[in-house]
């Protein structure tokens, strides 16, 4: 029990209390609290346990960097692991669990690792879970995850809603401390579009954890008149708990926006969390800069922090961070924030400056010490006591106290600068990392670019709202500074306390300490990368905020190399973890993407088809009646079709209109076969190849006019054969006068087929005649149809009965359906369903899906006679090649069981009988099956080496993972109506 | 990203999809089989350059005008240079 909420002071709502628990025990908190300074002001300490050695931890700092304080937030679906506490702001009924301790984290048995850390060096797991290999995922994996862990996740679904949204400014600024609101205020008065995101609910930064007054006023009292001439702007956008955590490609900014984070439920009105792509014109980051802990010996005891957060818990939040806080600095800002203690009467037991000579005139009433260092941190789940080593005696002292602010520096936070590749620059004057020049997209300024007074820190930011002025052409304003406070800021690097005996953390989160890093370099890992990933220093969800800079400073300690040298490890996006359901946004479940439906869709569903999914289509599969199953229902309406007549929507078939005086010779170019001799009012079957001579897609073509062709593609190619239209149009033979477009939803489209259809037809033709002799098969016309219903008839057949397809204008696609169902009752018409359609192509040999599957050529379809020899054509050359023409292609023969009632599976492999199953016996395999009800058998479609010459030949079916070896027999593709006399009757 | 469509001004780089290197020409194929030179067509249908810097492919406005475009993308920074219509860009070029 050490830290306490003060009388005074803090940007809290004292007023109101919130209840809150925190491993089941009940706290109180109030509006403006964070999880973390609420605990804090409750004397909670103990937040939960490290990650390796499960040492008792604590909070370490003020913001997102937080590597201990780590918490599962809400329960149930809404379960929020690793949430950091400092981040997490305070809400009535919040509950929190600590994180990686068992039974509790103040009995935690993990913590018997602490006494095994002899045996648990870096790479611990590398050299011990090796073998036996299968043990790798079965046994050693589960049992580390286990007892290795940050917090557990949920797997029920996600209750709460997600946005994704698109915003565009001229300059978008990163971050609303002084620097990001002074440059905002400049560049609204130039009016510039501005959006202005910062991550905490409030703007201010280091203002709202500041005491020192700026000019003669309050920091806040300039922060409240700043924003509210910006939050009167048109031309400024404020994003509050919104981070910006990546940068892309043409300045193109993803940010997080935590709608309803700070709230027990979102409302039911609004999304969770926002997710914005920012397209800015020009970008300014003022991040700030992160401050750097101290590494000496238990420096991760529960009670020594950073300096900024012990500021920021008295500043912001009003909380006493102890009882009796001692100091330890290497640089001037650890004075200003013992001064800050200081004045809200906290008690200081000592400040310790590692240098040798520190500010003459530090305004502190306690002891402050010179060339003393922190050695080594005391106490078990709180800190009692700390040992100085006085360096100028030489001398070991013990110093009681319950809190240990330490300084060691600061870290701007450039990371965003880092996410396009650029790598950041050591500066030795600040000992740290600067952002490198990236372009004029993104610029820096205030302590993300390393200046480290106020003063500075405005002018930096003005002097870059000038740049971007001029960049896009607009005066830059006038904008009065208020006076800065004197702020001494010098610092003597400090990397690593050697008189430390306990262990001395690098990397808190990783539990990476200083004889890790050593033991990486001795082991050959001496390169940062490596380091990193042997020692794990810099992973999981604080990517090294805080380790980063002090690892690579010991690791050039180490290996005697200058630290520009050693480098950085790389910064990737995204800053702070994002939720994947912000990136998924609205689009789960259904709404995962846009759904196709037909025209007919609502029809089919009231004649009660069972629908599926067909690419991003829905299609009917079969229309079961009573019990039927799938197959029962499919077989009946192939018989249907077959003795009667039925219907099927064929409006999915891609369509594209193409018009002009070269239309036909744009034809002959994409298609293999010839065009040039098709008369109007004929369709004809088209073969495209693609350029490197294999088959793309199919579909008939019909002559509407003298220079009006009407083009169908297969369902699921309608897209990519559109695309290839316009590029053969527009990149290869844009002299050509033609135009197409794609005329897929415009016309609902119905196949009747079987041999009554036209019989059927005829009742709702106005008045063409569709006698065998006058429409004969590929016939093509524009008609009427119901009393003047404009429509399209095409004899086209692709279950091979004698069968028409009719347009009509979408939205009149029921009556048509709805007429044919009225007008065939008599003829005992039927709908039927994919599945059927399927089986009646497959009797019939036509290819489809299966067999075009990108893989083969006309030659093995046998379609080689479609190849025009008389003109140039997409795929022509490539055709041509002596492979296409090998005796030995696999080519389309049909298949089917010796056995009648064996079933047949697509993807089987066929080998010559009595050979070995293998690469190299390897004859073919099966690209399609169905079951035939005319057959009464299986039958398939397959590609067989040397097919056409083995018709009638014995085969072996192989099927190792379903059915194994079994015999079939080599048969002609097509099953039914080999003559085609049906389809021309 | 952005492209700047002639047709549609400034468009997100998702409105587009990408075909690959605009360099390869289309060699001369004569409807008879003389002529063709066999080498010119695989360099036309398999060869790419997959540059380092400043690249020249086709892209199309599939989510907008559908025009085809040439777009000069600078691969290791994705700065676009330039768009052309792919119609003005290919016209009047020579075959390989």
């Amino acid at each position: 029990m050490s830290g306490y909420r003060l009388d005074s002071g803090g940007r809290i709502d004292r007023s109101r209390r919130l209840d809150f628990t925190f491993d089941g025990e009940a706290f109180g908190g109030h509006p403006g609290d964070t999880l973390a300074s609420a605990l804090t002001a409750n004397g909670v300490r103990l937040l939960g346990r490290s990650f390796k050695y499960h040492r008792p931890r604590g909070l370490l700092t003020d913001g997102p960097a937080e590597p201990n304080a780590l918490v599962e937030l809400r329960g149930g679906a809404r379960l929020e692991p690793n949430s950091r506490a400092t981040t997490v702001e305070l809400y009535d009924g919040l509950e929190a669990w600590s994180q990686n301790a068992w039974p509790s984290r103040n009995f935690d048995v993990g913590a018997v690792n602490q006494l095994l850390s002899p045996f648990l060096p870096a790479g611990f797991y590398y050299k011990t879970f090796m073998w036996p290999a299968a043990f790798w995922e079965r046994v050693y994996e589960p049992l580390i995850r286990r007892a290795a862990g940050l917090g557990r996740g949920t797997h029920a679904p996600d209750p709460d809603s997600y946005e994704k949204g698109n915003l565009h400014c001229d300059l978008l600024v990163v971050g609303a401390g002084p620097s990001g609101l002074i440059a905002a205020l400049a560049a609204a008065r130039a009016g510039l579009r501005v959006i202005l995101a910062d991550d905490q609910p409030e703007p201010g930064g280091q203002l709202l954890s500041r005491a020192t007054p700026l000019g003669e006023e309050g920091p806040l009292t300039w922060r409240d008149r700043v924003l509210a001439e910006l939050e009167t702007a048109p031309n400024v956008r404020l994003l509050s708990r919104t981070t910006v955590f990546g940068w892309y490609d043409g300045n193109l900014f993803g940010a997080l926006e935590r709608v309803a984070d700070h709230l027990p439920v979102p409302p039911e009105h609004l999304p969770r969390l926002i997710y914005w792509r920012i397209q800015a014109k020009r970008a300014l980051l003022c991040a700030g800069a992160e401050e750097r802990p101290l590494v000496f010996g238990g420096n991760d005891r529960p009670g020594v922090l950073l300096a900024s957060a012990g500021q920021t818990l008295v500043n912001r939040y009003g909380v006493a961070p102890g009882r009796k806080v001692a100091v330890f600095t290497n640089g001037d800002s650890g004075y200003q924030v013992a001064r800050d203690l200081q004045a809200a009467g906290v008690p200081l037991a000592c400040v310790i400056d590692a240098r040798a000579e520190g500010p003459a005139d530090h305004g502190l009433d306690c002891r402050v010490r010179q060339q003393t260092v922190v050695a080594d941190a005391k106490g078990g789940r709180s800190l009692k006591a700390i040992e100085i080593v006085d360096r100028g005696q030489g001398r070991r002292i013990p110093l009681e106290c319950d809190t240990l602010l330490m300084s060691g520096g600061w870290n701007p936070i450039l990371h965003l600068t880092c996410h396009r590749g650029t790598k950041p620059v050591w500066d030795e004057e600040i000992a740290a990392f600067l952002p490198a020049d990236v372009g004029t997209g993104l610029r820096v300024a205030g302590a993300a670019a390393g200046h480290m007074t106020t003063a500075a820190c405005f002018q930096s930011a003005l002097a870059a709202v000038t740049e971007i002025c001029e960049d896009l052409g607009r005066k830059a304003p006038e904008v009065a500074l208020p006076a800065c406070p004197e702020e001494p800021c010098a610092v003597a690097p400090l990397w690593w306390v050697k008189e430390a005996k306990g262990k001395a953390f690098v990397d808190f989160q990783n539990d990476v300490t200083t004889k890790d890093i050593p033991l990486a370099v001795a082991e050959g890992y001496s390169s940062v990368e490596l380091m990193k990933r042997y020692t794990t220093l810099g992973m999981a969800t604080d990517q090294g905020k805080l380790s980063n800079v002090n690892g690579l400073a010991i690791l050039a300690e180490v290996t005697g190399r200058p630290i520009p040298q050693v480098g950085t490890t790389t910064y990737r996006p995204a800053y702070t973890p994002v939720p994947l359901g912000a990136l998924a946004g609205p689009h789960v479940g259904a709404e995962y993407r846009p759904v196709r439906r037909s025209p007919l869709h609502r029809w089919m569903l009231r004649q009660g088809a069972e629908m599926i999914e067909a690419g991003a289509w829905m299609r009917p599969s079969h229309y079961p009646r009573g019990e039927e199953d799938w197959f029962a229902a499919m077989c009946r309406e192939v018989r249907g079709v077959r003795s009667r007549v039925g219907l099927c929507d064929v409006s999915t078939l891609g369509k594209i209109d193409i018009q002009g005086a070269d239309a036909a010779e744009f034809l002959n170019r994409v298609y293999c076969n010839g065009w040039k001799t098709l008369p109007v009012g004929k369709a004809r079957y088209g073969l495209m190849l693609r350029e490197d001579g294999f088959v793309m897609d199919d579909g008939t073509t019909s002559r509407l006019g003298e220079q009006h062709y009407l083009m169908t593609t297969t369902t699921a190619n309608a897209g990519p054969v559109m695309a290839h239209l316009e590029f053969c149009l527009q990149s290869l033979w844009p002299d050509l006068d033609v135009q197409v477009a794609s005329v897929t939803d415009q016309w609902g489209q119905v196949a009747l087929a079987g041999p009554q259809a036209r019989k059927v037809l005829q009742r709702i033709l106005d008045d063409l005649d569709v006698s065998n002799d006058a429409f004969p098969f590929l016939a093509a016309a524009e008609t009427t149809v119901l009393g003047g219903l404009p429509a399209r008839l095409f004899r086209i057949s692709f279950s091979g009965e004698l069968a028409y397809e009719i347009a009509v204008p979408a939205d009149y696609s029921e009556e048509l359906a709805d007429a044919l169902l009225r007008y065939g009752a008599d003829f005992g018409i039927l709908p039927y369903g994919g599945e059927a359609l399927s089986t009646l192509r497959i009797e019939k040999g036509h290819p489809a899906g299966g067999e075009l599957d990108g893989r083969t050529t006309a030659q093995d379809l046998g379609l080689g006679k479609m190849l025009s020899g008389k003109k140039d054509y997409i795929g022509r050359a490539m055709s041509r090649r002596e492979a296409f023409e090998a005796p030995d292609r696999p080519v389309l023969v049909g298949l089917k069981p010796l056995s009648r009632g064996a079933k047949l599976r697509a993807g089987a492999h066929l080998l010559t009988p009595g050979e070995t199953p293998a690469v190299e016996s390897d004859q073919g395999f099966v690209a399609s099956v169905a079951y035939s009800p005319i057959l009464e058998s299986w039958i398939g479609l397959a590609f067989l080496k040397r097919g056409r010459e083995r018709l009638g030949e014995e085969i072996t079916i192989y099927d190792p993972l379903r059915e194994g070896l079994y015999r079939g027999q080599i048969c002609d593709p097509v099953f039914v109506d080999p003559d085609h006399e049906r389809l021309h009757a | 990203m952005l492209i700047h469509c002639p047709f549609c001004g400034a468009r997100p780089s998702e409105e587009f999809a990408v075909l690959g290197d605009a360099g390869p020409k289309r060699p001369e194929a004569p409807g008879d089989d003389t002529g063709s030179d066999p080498e010119a067509w695989y360099d036309y249908v398999y060869l790419r350059d997959n540059p380092r810097g400043v690249h020249r492919e086709f892209w199309q406005h599939v989510g907008g005008c559908r025009a085809w475009l040439v777009v000069e993308r600078d691969t290791a920074t994705h700065e676009v240079r330039s768009v052309e219509l792919a119609r003005k860009a290919t016209a009047g070029r020579e075959a390989s």
